[in-house]
């Protein structure tokens, strides 16, 4: 038996102990907006919070939240921080098929926490591990610099995503 | 299970019935089936195009697609696979405006699989808007009118002097107004008004189609964010099983043995059962192996990590010996000698003999998996003669179709549920993975199964995008102008999943830029080589027109450089005088299914989108040390698309892709928002298999096997900026299709930057290190 709380509601599990985290959550509770993508920690689209702290729960085991918070997409709108994410999302319109964007949301939201008014460098470091194969990052980066309050540097002109300045381009190793 | 034969059904799938030919077709790339199958000689009837020429074509029907209830709800049905491309929200739009609904009163509800209901559903080619644009606007008129025909009888006034406003009919001498909801009994009861009668709006009656900024409307944009949003994996019913399936690691062999104690010992797993293998060519069947079928999905992948497995290749024969990097070589060695003619104007020998310069260069693109982030499962269960699936499919008539036949039920009895695609990019056309959940349930007797595919179920038993090498020669003449041009491909067909291998390119997928190539050229010689296929051959987005793009458009920037010429100046020339070319007059007999009289390829349209995008993009500016700009310009979905890339390129090797400017010409742009977030998409997606995505093969087995291996664009490797520009986005041109076309210009487009940054000529994907050192 493994006590945990999830999404705010106290559990008693009868897993075993090496079960990780997102089948627990998936296949045992029925909260199905955590995503399995890779299996390995390389995709984020699994990420949920561990005490406020983004995990990726593909590859902890659940004895590693015993006593402590588990907390997922389909609570996040409870969070001040978590309910702005969402909304920036809608405003950018951000998701195409959806699949990765509860991962993403909440890889922003832990970015957004610790760190209210992040630059673009900070994006990449906290965004990096949320692979999106339909390609929304230019949107991901938008809709958290509007959940900050930094977006006034883009605007949106006749079909175009304008940006001000070169100052905005920065160096990206492949 | 083991006894059961599904060779017989491989065969079934593949051979051909009218409608399951024309299904094959319908999916964006061409079966063989196509090939053999010349529409000007093959049926006396006249030719049909567009959404009249697929299966079971279109439907504008209200009753088929629009509920209004009597509290004012408005319930619209879409067809359609949601895979991303929000067509969801698209379509839905496209009735809701024509009716005058207001989009707060209105859901959408996700059509089953039933195309002889609502016509075609197969979502692929880029054509869902391009086919049912019009349809659908006339569903939505006609609801209209019906509403309108109920509020002029309620009030006994004639129906012309009433309108419709949002969501209430207007008697407009009296102002009186009736809701939507009190006339939905009323007008239930009238006929459905003829076709011809209907007044459609005209445009600047829209509220919601072609407006620039639709983003409210995202239909599943809220349920997405906060993980209420539901795929094919999240579905669940009472007594589900839970599958996960080891699968023969060389596309043909089988099991030969296994050992499933162990499997069996941990705890959850309830059942170990081995698969029939597939024979070639397998269509959709599934490759077979061993399922484990446990009480949770964990169990199952535990349990399949406790078999233990002794695979027989010999039935897979060279597949079992498939290795990427030497068939490249011995295709390399073949592309020198001379192919199986394509299609030729003047004489290439004549042209090089006269030539000032000749250049030769040979281009190679790898193996891709479409790797959509959901990785496939399906849900099947039977109940008597009923089978119910609840799948994220592409085609789900197909769908509906495969597992009625295997299951030995009337389609009508088979109820397909599609949820949403967590991606597809072609993967989610083929319903392999649904195929063994109905093998599943069917054995356990009926008893309902969801398999679940892992990331490297996924990269090991993808139908991979297809291996091209080409081999390029132009010639220049005196004026360095191109006087030739010879273009030979090798690479195996998707031909070669449904009939045997041929190892030349079908004509539909030559049609894909090669063909239709529309260069004003005095002599062209194209070519195919002989390419057998060793893996599952199949569509990916935007198909053939990837690798075909990729040396074409970065063999005229060579072809420039050698001229000395501009490259944008150079790519106007060769397109050369502004006209609309039949591609029949090419030999080009598909044209994505569009009448070629009304989707001529349009020299205008080509220069149109290079001018807008170098404009944009401030071509012919000074740049910086170790960058440089790129350009390049594909034509495909009978839509129009040109890039120029902003790259620089480190002096230790590295790329940084600093912006991507797009121009793009579908014609009429229905959700200009959705249109936008395609090309960003695919410019993401396009930047990857530039830079780094790439599958291959070393004795028999795939060696990517999750996305440490398999690279795909993070967020820190593509441009903070990508910009499009709408071009021609007016109704004066008929529809072109925008999932796809955005994605062929990237790689040549980035390549040719990399050049003007660097001086170095990239003719291999992905670019990977082979700038280092």
């Amino acid at each position: 038996m493994i006590s945990v709380t999830i999404n705010g509601q106290p559990q008693e599990l009868e897993v075993s102990p090496e079960t990780p985290i997102l089948w627990v959550l998936r296949d045992f509770l029925a909260l199905t907006g955590t995503r399995f993508g890779c299996g390995m920690g390389l995709c984020g689209a699994c990420t949920v919070h561990l005490d406020g702290t983004a995990i990726r729960s593909c590859v902890t085991p659940i004895s590693v939240a015993a006593g402590k918070n588990i907390t997922s997409i389909e609570s996040i709108e409870n969070d001040s921080v978590g309910q702005r994410v969402q909304q920036a999302w809608m405003d950018e319109a951000v998701a195409q098929c959806g699949y990765c964007q509860g991962g993403q949301i909440m890889s922003a939201v832990s970015l957004l926490t610790t760190t209210p008014q992040p630059t673009d460098e900070q994006i990449d470091n906290a965004m990096s591990g949320n692979l999106c194969r339909c390609g929304t990052y230019p949107r991901i980066r938008k809709a958290i610099h509007r959940a900050a309050g930094t977006e006034s540097l883009s605007t949106h002109t006749n079909g175009s995503q304008v940006q001000a300045n070169d100052t905005l381009f920065r160096e990206v190793k492949v | 299970m083991k006894t059961s034969d599904n060779r017989d059904q491989a065969l079934q799938l593949a051979n051909v019935s009218r409608r399951s030919f024309l299904k094959g077709i319908a999916a964006s790339g061409a079966l063989v089936l196509a090939v053999s199958w010349d529409p000007a000689t093959a049926e006396s009837e006249p030719r049909k195009y567009g959404a009249d020429y697929m299966a079971h074509g279109w439907v504008d029907n209200p009753n088929i697609f629009i509920r209004v209830a009597r509290d004012g709800q408005v319930t619209i049905i879409n067809h359609r696979g949601e895979m991303g491309q929000g067509i969801r929200t698209s379509l839905v739009m496209v009735m809701a405006d024509e009716m005058g609904a207001d989009w707060q009163q209105v859901h959408v509800e996700q059509a089953i699989a039933n195309e002889e209901k609502y016509g075609n559903q197969d979502t692929d080619g880029s054509r869902s808007m391009r086919h049912w644009f019009e349809p659908l606007r006339r569903a939505g008129a006609a609801a209209r009118t019906m509403l309108e025909q109920a509020a002029a009888n309620q009030w006994q006034v004639p129906v012309s002097e009433c309108r419709t406003d949002v969501h209430a009919v207007v008697h407009t001498p009296s102002q009186r107004t009736l809701s939507f909801g009190s006339l939905a009994a009323a007008a239930a009861e009238l006929p459905v008004p003829a076709r011809q009668s209907l007044t459609l709006k005209t445009p600047d009656q829209w509220r919601y189609i072609m407006r620039t900024s639709n983003q409210p409307l995202a239909i599943d944009g809220m349920d997405i964010n906060q993980g209420k949003a539901l795929y094919a994996a999240d579905m669940r019913v009472d007594n589900m099983l839970y599958a996960v399936i080891a699968r023969p690691p060389s596309y043909g062999s089988r099991v030969k043995n296994v050992d499933a104690s162990k499997a069996l010992a941990i705890a959850g797993v309830v059942k170990v059962l081995e698969l029939p293998s597939v024979t070639q060519p397998s269509g959709f069947e599934p490759l077979g192996g061993v399922a484990v079928l446990a009480e949770h999905t964990w169990a199952a992948i535990q349990g399949r990590n406790a078999l233990r497995i002794e695979w027989d290749d010999s039935p897979a024969g060279d597949n079992a010996h498939y290795d990427s990097e030497a068939f490249r070589a011995s295709l390399e060695s073949k592309a020198t000698q001379p192919g199986k003619p394509v299609r030729q104007v003047g004489d290439f020998s004549q042209a090089q003999r006269d030539s000032a310069q000749h250049l030769t260069a040979t281009y190679y693109a790898p193996h891709l998996a479409q790797a959509p982030m959901e990785p496939m499962a399906a849900l099947v269960s039977i109940q008597g003669d009923h089978a119910e699936v609840w799948s994220s499919v592409q085609n789900p008539q197909a769908t509906r179709d495969g597992v009625a036949k295997r299951l030995g039920l009337k389609a009508s009895n088979v109820t397909v549920n599609c949820a949403l695609m967590g991606g597809a990019f072609g993967r989610k056309a083929k319903p392999d993975f649904v195929f063994e959940a109905a093998d599943l349930s069917k054995a356990m007797g009926g008893r309902p199964v969801r398999v679940q595919w892992t990331r490297e179920d996924d990269l090991h038993h993808s139908f991979y995008h297809t291996v091209a090498l080409q081999h390029m020669e132009g010639t220049l003449d005196h004026n360095g102008q191109v006087s030739g041009w010879l273009h030979r491909i090798l690479a195996p067909s998707i031909s070669s999943q449904f009939a045997p291998d041929s190892g030349h390119l079908s004509d539909r997928e030559l049609t894909q830029g090669i063909r239709n190539m529309p260069f004003d050229i005095p002599a062209i010689q194209q070519e195919t080589g002989e390419a057998l296929g060793h893996v599952r051959i199949g569509w990916f987005r935007s198909v053939y027109n990837i690798p075909h793009a990729f040396a074409i458009q970065s063999f005229v920037a060579e072809l420039a450089n050698a001229a000395g010429q501009d490259h944008k100046a150079f790519l106007l020339e060769l397109l050369g005088p502004d006209r609309q070319i039949d591609p029949r007059t090419q030999g080009e007999n598909w044209n994505y299914s569009e009448d070629p009289s009304r989707y001529p390829i349009d020299i205008k349209r080509y220069k149109n989108v290079i001018e807008r995008v170098t404009q944009e993009a401030d071509w012919g500016k000074t740049m910086p040390p170790n960058r440089g700009l790129g350009l390049a310009v594909h034509h495909s979905f009978v839509s129009y698309c040109a890039i120029v890339m902003d790259v620089e390129v480190t002096p230790t090797g590295d790329v940084i892709v600093h912006q991507a400017d797009i121009a793009f010409d579908c014609g009429p742009q229905i959700n200009p928002d959705r249109v936008r977030a395609q090309m960003e998409g695919a410019c993401v997606m396009g930047i990857g298999i530039a830079l780094m995505t790439e599958i291959t093969a070393k004795n028999g087995r795939v060696q990517q096997d999750n996305f440490h291996q398999y690279l795909i664009p993070r967020i820190n490797q593509v441009p903070r900026t990508i910009r499009v520009h709408a071009v021609n986005s007016d109704l004066d041109v008929p529809l072109g299709g925008a999932g796809e076309p955005g994605l062929p210009p990237v790689a040549p487009a980035l390549c040719n930057a990399i050049f003007a940054a660097s001086g170095k000529r990239i003719r291999s994907l992905p670019v990977a290190d082979q700038l280092k050192s």
